[in-house]
Parts: structure tokens; C-alpha cells; sequence
């Protein structure tokens, strides 16, 4: 049979000028196939779970409509389900969360991709990815046993104290709430902002900061106008993917927010999130209308994780690309 | 090396699918209420009976109810009877009935946590419906410092603290109070899961009393052993005849003095705010919901063995939880209930 | 020098030193955490905890046996459902597909990578544990291993690409067929990365408990093969923190401390095996 050379393999799709039945019997057909039902099938049960979403919260969405996200009543003695206390509880502790942890995170990275020397700056970076692996469940534990004590004895009256005209700091003083969870969220979302950050920093061409320290910048005038900018589009998908995390933080979320599906403009309050509902009263919700509207409430994070990751991927890779891309001398 | 791990994972599938036909599991999920005694109980019958181990999770009431009733438990427990809608979900949905089997008689107490304050503090109808109506919101409020002269109470506010989820323990609480509450009835009503006016959501019995111990000035409704385990203060409440009862179980089987002789077939009554001059006014039976027909007999009869045991030699353990043993009426009748069960 | 270039001297000093705190702080917290796990949990892991089942409630003296031997099935399951279809996706991927089709399969793992734990929880449910009646190990473990594909496919892809064509053309002058050039050149020269790979998706979903709260539940007893609920580290740990026993209090900080243990134990011996050395150098 005459071969003719197939195409570079591995590096894309493999050349039809092998016969079928040469491909067949040397296995290489079996093999595509047989990888290509694996790979398949991860497509398979992503659509099968959206598909799930959307079927199983369908009694919920014909009934509520649009109202499901503007009412802030949940009653499941007179079914009346309305997510908007859930909806702002988990906008709310992931703002707080993010007010946070971006500054430090970037901060943070600014000092591991430009000041600290290539070992230290690997070595701290070894350690942050280390913290975002630790689960969730931890940061919950030590949520109830550090974190909350804290703010009830001395964090919330001084805030309180010092703060207390603001409609932001005023009612009682629980411990948990917004506030304690928009913290933990923070120290969860951190590591995240921190390594993609220091990537895209690193990723920044070198001219860039020389012509601004050849002009006569100082360092950080230099990183802060300069470099930090140029790789802004990157800096914001890191911010994106932490949002995303937070959205969808389940575990430390439910530990210290109170679970009190309330709206209130105080972050000393107690509220309540999407998933941790979920989690609260998905294996009893008793009556269909409220099991569906739960799984709408899943529908709903899932979309808004799904919008923010698709553009947190855009925007990081539209930065390394950028800085790949820049001439070099 | 990869030889020897395909090797080891066969051996361990193998394990598995043996290891599974030596026990025989039985699930159940349900009410926090009973659970202290549930995960004696169950622990005390695996060690007479090793071949069979009854897995109880205590994730609500409301959870008992659906889980039994999608099927993915065996048996349920709850101290909200089901109500005979769900009970018709149930029937429509497996083609026979379920049925309720009373274990225990128990208490939701009224527990606080005041700094300062460890006395017993007694509290009328109106005060607990007040508060948890949010209309009295501070410790020093008249209607609580009233019947509790001599009591130094702080002008604190007060951190209400209720279920998150779905619970029997809530359905107790609300029924009494919907009872001596009209406002309460109307504007909130009784249920298992309850639009709040105000208060914190914990998960379960076990997370309320964590968070009433851990937060100061909070108030909140546990059951009784919880309080007590924990040593947690808790309050006496004043029943419908006017005097202010402490719950324990002279109170509480006082309670349940009415409903024994009247007990319906089905074993679904409420004994809150029952007549009587020493009766505790929150007092509750708890309920396992066993269905009428198992598919398995082995199941089955493992149940059936259960509550035969649990009506007999398990009631000697309830007092020392500070559970109510069932009266003996009751307990006759749940013997000859049990014959209904195929 | 003048004012101004004094005062702007100042500010880059200032805010630089301020990146670096920013970072101590960061790193610092980890130390915090692992401390206090330490300090509470350590007091508490004894020969009781690792081998004694839950006691009734109230009581002391119990332990997790049953729940560390449920987390092992939990995540052999996982491994077993998740990893091959990330890796053989992965290598139809990177050897076999096409432009479109690659760019839909990665799009679909990257949706999968993003779901919410606890919705992945509802999925597993309505999937496994609706359909079949039962709560099950099997239900966990399909949840976790759904976790698992996407960083295994989309890492797998990753290293199996960097194999430099070299080598794959090495193979083919050779006689080599595709399948037989995946299998014993460009699979080997990846294994480093492949196996780092697997080992973060397992340490990630090791300690997931969302998931596992509507699929294998609990249970106070030892869970036999794989069709029934079991107990799992990560939801007694949430049990036990919440509640109000002092007891469950410290067993709850020592199953925090080993199971953060074994994650950070994975996670350092992945990066150890990456570091040092690719088996191919990277282009």
C-alpha cells in the first residue's frame, strides 16, 4: 500500500492521506475513536447538566417568571419563593470580599513580580498557591472559631463606634453576617488575584519598564503608570476569577453568614447567599415548587459564574498575548 | 508496578462487593430533635444485632419527610407529623401508605444566653411570642422582666436565633405558639420552615444551641437535652393553666396524659399547650415514618425487629436523656400498629 | 535634589514597601492557619481518632475511622471516573482532533472547571441519587470525579503538546502508528506532568464537601461497598464544627489538620515532581 507521510502529528488534525483501513488496522482509528468518546463525553455531561438546570427549575420559572428576582419574600409554607435576599447576599459578601482582597492581591503581586528576587518570588508564590488549595470547609471552621469572635468582641463595636452614622455599620452586633463572610471570602479569593496577577505582570515586556525608568520615573511610578496598566486587561480577569470563586463559595459562606434571607443595607446583618441556601435546604425542600426553585437559584449562580469566567479567560489571554506579542529589540 | 495496581484495584472492587452482603444497612434521615436518642439507640441495637447497622442522619424533619417520601431512605423521623397532604403525596407516589410510629415524648425550652444572668428565667405566652415576633426586642422589655422580679436583666437586644432548614423542632415551637398567639398565627403560622420576622438561621438542633452558646444575649428554641448537655440556661414557660412549668419529665409526660388515652390510629396529635396544671406547654411526641409496604423483606423485618426493641428495652434509655418514655396506652397501640406493616 | 523628586522618592519607597506587606500578609495567613490547625487539632488526633467510629451523641471517645476509609473510596471513585476521561480526552485533544472540535471540548471543560461545587451537588443528585433511590458512595464519587476532568484534561492537553515534534517525528521515521507513538514515546515524555496533573485534581476535590452533602450523606456506621451513604471528612468536619459539643469541637480540629495535612502534602509533592524536570524540555 503506498504511504504517502501523513502531516506533522500531534499538532493538529491527523492527514487523510492514509487509507481508512491502514489507519484501522494499524489501531490508530480504534485509538481516535475511542478518545474521542472520552472527550466527548466530558461535552456530554456539561450539556446534560445544564440541561438538568434547566428542566428541573422549569415548574419555578413558569410560575415566577421574572418576579423570581425581583421578590424578596421565601415562604415555603404559603410558596412564595423570591430570590432577591439571595441574589444581594452573595453580590454583597463578594464585593466586601473583593474591596479587600484586590488591593492586597495586587499589591502582593506587584511585590513578587517586581521587587522580589526571582527565588523569593517563587518561593512566596509556592506558599500562596498552597493557600488556595486549602478547602473550603477549613476556612469555615476557623471562620466560626477565629474569625467570628474577633469581629463580635472587637472588630464590629469599633466599627460600629467609629462608623456607626453610616446606614453600613449600624444595627446589632452578631459577629457573623456580610461583613465576617465578605472576610473570609477574601482570604479564600486572595491567592487567586495574586498568582494570575503576578503572571500577567511577569508576562509585561521589559522595554516598557525601561523606557519609563529612562525617563526618569521613579520604581513605582514606573510599575504603577506603567507596567500594572499595560497589563490591566490581565490584572481585571484575575478580579473576574476570584468573583467568580466567591459567587460560588458554598461552605465557609454558610458557616458565618447567618442564614437569614434578609435584605439590609447594614453589613453587620446577617444574611444569606445562593448556594448556601442550596446547601441548607436542598434535601428538604418539601413540595416540588420549592425543590425547583432552589435548583433555579442554582441555575442563576451558574450562569453568573459561567458569564465571569468567560470573560476572565478572554481578558487574561488577551494580555500574555499582548505582552508576547510586543516587538522585542 | 502498573500490573500490580490493576491487581489491587480488582481486589479492592472484589472487597467491596463482598464487604457489602455481610451487613445489612438500613437508612433513615430526619428530625435533630430525637437524634441524641436515635444515635444511642441505633448504636446500642447494632451491638445486639451486628449484622445489622441502621444509618440515622439528622439532616431536619423536612428532610425526614421528602427523603422518605422520594425514596432514597428507608424510614423517616419527624416531630412535625406529616400533614394529609403530604401524606396523599406519599400515597399518590408509591401506591401505599406510610405510617407514623411515636418513639419519644421531648421538650423545645426556651434557652438564652444573657451575659450575667444564670438564673432561670420564666416567660409568658406573650413574651416568647413577642419576642420572636420582633416586637420585644430588648432583655429589660416589662413582659419579660416581669415575672422575673429579682432578676437584674441588661437592656441588651436580643439575638434571636431559629432554624435555617426544614424542622420538626420549628414545627413544635410554631404550633405552640400559634396556639397562644393569634398575631402569630396569622402573620406567621406553623410549619416546619417559617417566614421568620427576625433571627439568625442555624442548621439542625446541634448548630442553635452552638450559636446560642456562642453569642451573647441570644434566645432560642432547642429541645431539651440539647439545653442540657451543654449546660446551657433555659427558661420555664407558663402553660394554659397559668402556672410556669420547668420542662423535665414529669412535665412532659404530663403533657402527653391526654393524648394517651385519646390517641388516634394514626398516631398524629399535638400536645402542645396541653391541659393540665404541672403539663410543660412545649411538649412534643416524635414520629418514625416507616412505610407500609418494603419491598425487601430482610428490611422489613429488621424495622419491624427495631421498634419491637425500641418499644420495649429501648425505652429504658430515654430517661437518661431526659427523653419521656412513651405512655403505656401508646405503646400497646404501636404494638399492634406494627402488624400493618407487609 | 528637589522637593518634589524627594517627596516622589518617598512614595516609591513607601508603596513599595506597602507591595511587600501586602504579600507577608498573604503568606502569613497560610502560617496561621496551619498553626491553629496544629495548635487545636494536634492535641486531639490519638490512636481513638483514626480508628474508633462516632460515638452517640454526648459521648466521648469516639473517632473517624469511618469517615477517613469513606474519603479514600469517595476519591478512588472520583480518580476512577474523572482521570481517565480527562487524560484520554486530553489526548484525543492534543493528537487527534480538529480546530472545532478541540475548541468545543475545551470550551465544555472550562463551563465544567466553573460550576459551583454545590450545583455540581444538585447535578450528582439528580442524576444518581434521584434515579437509583439511594444516597450512595457512588453518587460522591461521581460527583468528585466530575470535579476532577477539567483540570485533568485541560493539564494532560497542556503537557501532551509540549512533547517537542521531535520526538513524535522521531517515532513516525521509525514505522511507528499514531496510537503506538502516544503510548510508548509522547505519554512517557509527559508522564511527569500528567501525574502532577492528576495529583492537584485529586488534592482539589479531597476537600470538597458541597458536593457530597446531597450524594453520599453520612453515616455513623462503616459503610459497606459502595451503594450506601458513607461518612466523609470534609462533611464531619462541617457537622461537627457547628455543633455545640466540645468534644465533636476538637475532633472536628483534628480531621481539619489531616486532611489539610494530606492536601498540602499532595500539592508539595506534585510541584516537587514538576520542578524537577520535565523528562522532554520545554520549547
Amino acid at each position: 500500500m503506498a504511504t504517502t507521510t501523513t502531516t506533522v502529528p500531534g499538532a493538529g488534525p491527523v492527514a487523510g492521506s492514509r487509507s481508512f483501513l491502514s489507519r484501522l488496522r494499524e489501531g490508530d482509528e480504534i485509538a481516535r475513536m475511542i478518545t474521542f468518546l472520552f472527550a466527548a463525553s466530558v461535552v456530554l455531561v456539561t450539556v446534560l447538566l445544564v440541561f438538568e438546570l434547566w428542566q428541573g427549575s422549569a415548574l419555578a420559572r413558569h410560575k415566577f417568571g421574572f418576579n423570581f428576582f425581583l421578590t424578596s419574600v421565601w415562604d415555603p409554607i404559603f410558596e412564595q419563593f423570591g430570590a432577591l435576599p439571595f441574589i444581594y447576599g452573595t453580590l454583597v459578601t463578594a464585593a466586601v470580599s473583593l474591596l479587600i482582597a484586590v488591593p492586597l492581591g495586587i499589591g502582593a503581586a506587584i511585590f513578587l513580580a517586581e521587587l522580589a528576587p526571582a527565588r523569593v518570588s517563587d518561593t512566596l508564590e509556592f506558599f500562596i498557591d498552597l493557600l488556595a488549595a486549602v478547602p473550603s470547609v477549613i476556612y469555615g471552621v476557623l471562620g466560626i472559631f477565629i474569625v467570628v469572635p474577633l469581629m463580635r468582641q472587637y472588630v464590629q463595636p469599633a466599627l460600629k463606634h467609629s462608623f456607626g452614622f453610616l446606614p453600613l455599620f449600624q444595627g446589632p452586633v452578631y459577629g457573623i453576617g456580610f461583613l465576617t463572610a465578605g472576610i473570609v471570602l477574601a482570604i479564600m479569593v486572595i491567592p487567586y488575584i495574586i498568582s494570575v496577577s503576578r503572571e500577567v505582570l511577569l508576562s509585561v515586556p521589559r522595554e516598557q519598564r525601561e523606557a519609563a525608568l529612562s525617563l526618569g520615573a521613579t520604581r513605582w511610578e514606573s510599575t504603577w503608570k506603567v507596567v500594572v496598566p499595560f497589563a490591566r486587561a490581565g490584572i481585571f480577569g484575575s478580579i473576574f476569577l476570584a468573583l467568580a470563586r466567591a459567587l460560588g463559595e458554598t461552605m465557609a459562606v454558610t458557616m458565618v453568614i447567618g442564614n437569614t434571607p434578609k435584605i439590609s443595607a447594614s453589613l453587620l446583618s446577617p444574611g444569606y447567599s445562593i448556594a448556601a441556601v442550596i446547601a441548607n435546604e436542598f434535601t428538604e425542600a418539601t413540595g416540588e415548587l420549592h425543590t425547583q426553585s432552589l435548583i433555579e437559584l442554582g441555575l442563576v449562580l451558574f450562569l453568573l459564574t459561567f458569564i465571569l469566567n468567560g470573560l476572565a479567560r478572554l481578558l487574561i489571554v488577551a494580555t500574555s498575548q499582548r505582552g508576547s506579542g510586543m516587538g522585542h529589540v | 508496578m502498573r500490573r500490580i495496581a490493576g491487581l489491587s484495584l480488582v481486589v479492592l472492587a472484589v472487597a467491596g462487593v463482598l464487604w457489602a452482603d455481610s451487613t445489612l444497612s438500613i437508612n433513615g434521615a430526619g428530625a435533630t430533635f430525637p437524634y441524641p436518642m436515635y444515635s444511642k439507640w441505633f448504636d446500642e441495637y447494632h451491638k445486639k444485632n451486628a449484622n445489622i447497622a441502621i444509618n440515622y442522619q439528622s439532616i431536619g424533619s423536612g428532610g425526614g419527610i421528602k427523603q422518605v417520601t422520594e425514596g432514597t431512605v428507608d424510614f423517616g423521623a419527624t416531630d412535625g407529623p406529616m400533614n394529609d397532604e403530604q401524606l396523599k403525596a406519599y400515597q399518590d407516589k408509591h401506591g401505599f401508605g406510610i405510617l407514623h410510629f411515636p418513639t419519644v415524648l421531648g421538650a423545645d425550652v426556651p434557652a438564652y444566653n444573657i451575659p450575667g444572668v444564670t438564673a432561670e428565667l420564666n416567660f409568658t405566652q406573650d413574651a416568647i411570642a413577642g419576642i420572636f415576633l420582633g416586637k420585644i426586642t430588648k432583655w429589660n422589655d416589662p413582659a419579660i422582666a416581669d415575672p422575673n422580679k429579682g432578676v437584674a436583666l441588661p437592656s441588651n437586644d436580643i439575638v434571636v436565633v431559629h432554624r435555617s432548614e426544614g424542622s420538626g423542632t420549628t414545627y413544635i415551637w410554631t404550633d405552640y405558639l400559634s396556639k397562644v398567639s393569634d398575631e402569630w398565627k396569622t402573620k406567621v403560622g406553623k410549619g416546619a420552615s417559617v417566614n421568620w420576622p427576625v433571627g439568625l438561621g442555624a442548621k439542625g438542633n446541634e448548630a442553635v444551641a452552638g450559636t446560642i452558646k456562642n453569642t451573647p444575649n441570644a434566645f432560642g428554641y432547642v429541645e431539651l437535652i440539647y439545653a442540657i448537655q451543654n449546660n446551657m440556661p433555659y427558661g420555664r414557660v407558663r402553660n394554659s393553666a397559668g402556672a410556669f412549668i420547668k420542662a423535665d419529665l414529669a412535665s412532659v409526660t404530663a403533657a402527653a396524659a391526654g393524648a394517651a388515652k385519646n390517641m388516634p390510629d394514626d398516631f398524629r396529635v399535638s400536645i402542645t399547650d396541653a391541659p393540665g396544671k404541672t403539663a410543660f406547654p412545649i411538649a412534643s411526641f416524635t414520629w418514625l415514618l416507616i412505610p407500609q409496604k418494603f419491598s425487601d423483606p430482610a428490611k422489613r423485618d429488621a424495622i419491624k425487629g427495631f421498634v419491637k426493641w425500641m418499644l420495649a428495652d429501648g425505652q429504658n434509655y430515654t430517661e437518661a436523656l431526659s427523653y419521656a418514655k412513651l405512655p403505656k396506652e401508646v405503646v400497646a397501640k404501636e404494638t399492634k400498629a406494627l402488624n400493618n406493616i407487609q | 535634589m528637589s522637593a518634589r523628586l524627594r517627596w516622589r522618592k518617598f512614595v516609591s519607597g513607601f508603596m513599595l514597601t506597602m507591595t511587600g506587606v501586602c504579600a507577608l500578609v498573604a503568606v502569613s495567613v497560610l502560617f496561621l492557619i496551619l498553626g491553629y490547625l496544629v495548635y487545636h487539632g494536634g492535641a486531639s488526633i490519638n490512636w481513638n481518632f483514626f480508628t474508633k467510629l462516632p460515638v452517640p451523641v454526648g459521648e466521648t471517645g469516639g473517632g473517624m475511622a469511618n469517615a477517613i476509609v469513606g474519603s479514600g473510596k469517595l476519591l478512588l471513585l472520583a480518580t476512577l471516573f474523572g482521570v481517565p476521561i480527562g487524560f484520554l480526552g486530553a489526548i484525543y485533544l492534543a493528537e487527534f482532533s480538529g480546530g472545532t472540535t478541540a475548541f468545543v471540548v475545551r470550551y465544555a471543560a472550562d463551563l465544567l472547571n466553573g460550576v459551583p461545587s454545590i450545583v455540581i451537588g444538585i447535578f450528582a443528585f439528580s442524576l444518581v441519587v434521584h434515579p437509583f433511590k439511594h444516597f450512595s458512595t457512588f453518587a460522591g464519587g461521581f460527583a468528585l470525579g466530575l470535579m476532577m476532568i477539567p483540570i485533568t484534561l485541560r493539564s494532560t492537553e497542556e503537557f501532551l503538546r509540549a512533547v517537542p515534534r521531535a520526538l513524535r517525528e522521531a517515532a513516525m521515521a521509525l514505522g511507528a502508528s499514531k496510537w503506538k507513538t502516544i503510548v510508548t514515546v509522547i505519554v512517557p515524555a509527559a508522564y511527569r506532568g500528567i501525574l502532577t496533573a492528576i495529583l492537584l485534581a485529586f488534592a482539589r476535590v479531597a476537600g470538597e464537601t458541597a458536593p457530597l452533602l446531597f450524594t453520599a450523606l453520612g453515616n455513623q456506621f462503616w459503610s459497606p461497598g459502595w451503594q450506601q451513604p458513607t461518612a466523609s471528612l470534609p462533611v464531619m468536619i462541617y457537622t461537627y464544627a457547628l455543633a455545640p459539643y466540645d468534644d465533636w469541637h476538637r475532633q472536628a480540629w483534628a480531621a481539619g489538620l489531616v486532611l489539610l495535612g494530606l492536601i498540602l502534602i499532595i500539592n508539595i509533592v506534585a510541584r516537587a515532581i514538576l520542578s524537577r524536570g520535565i523528562a522532554v524540555p520545554r520549547t
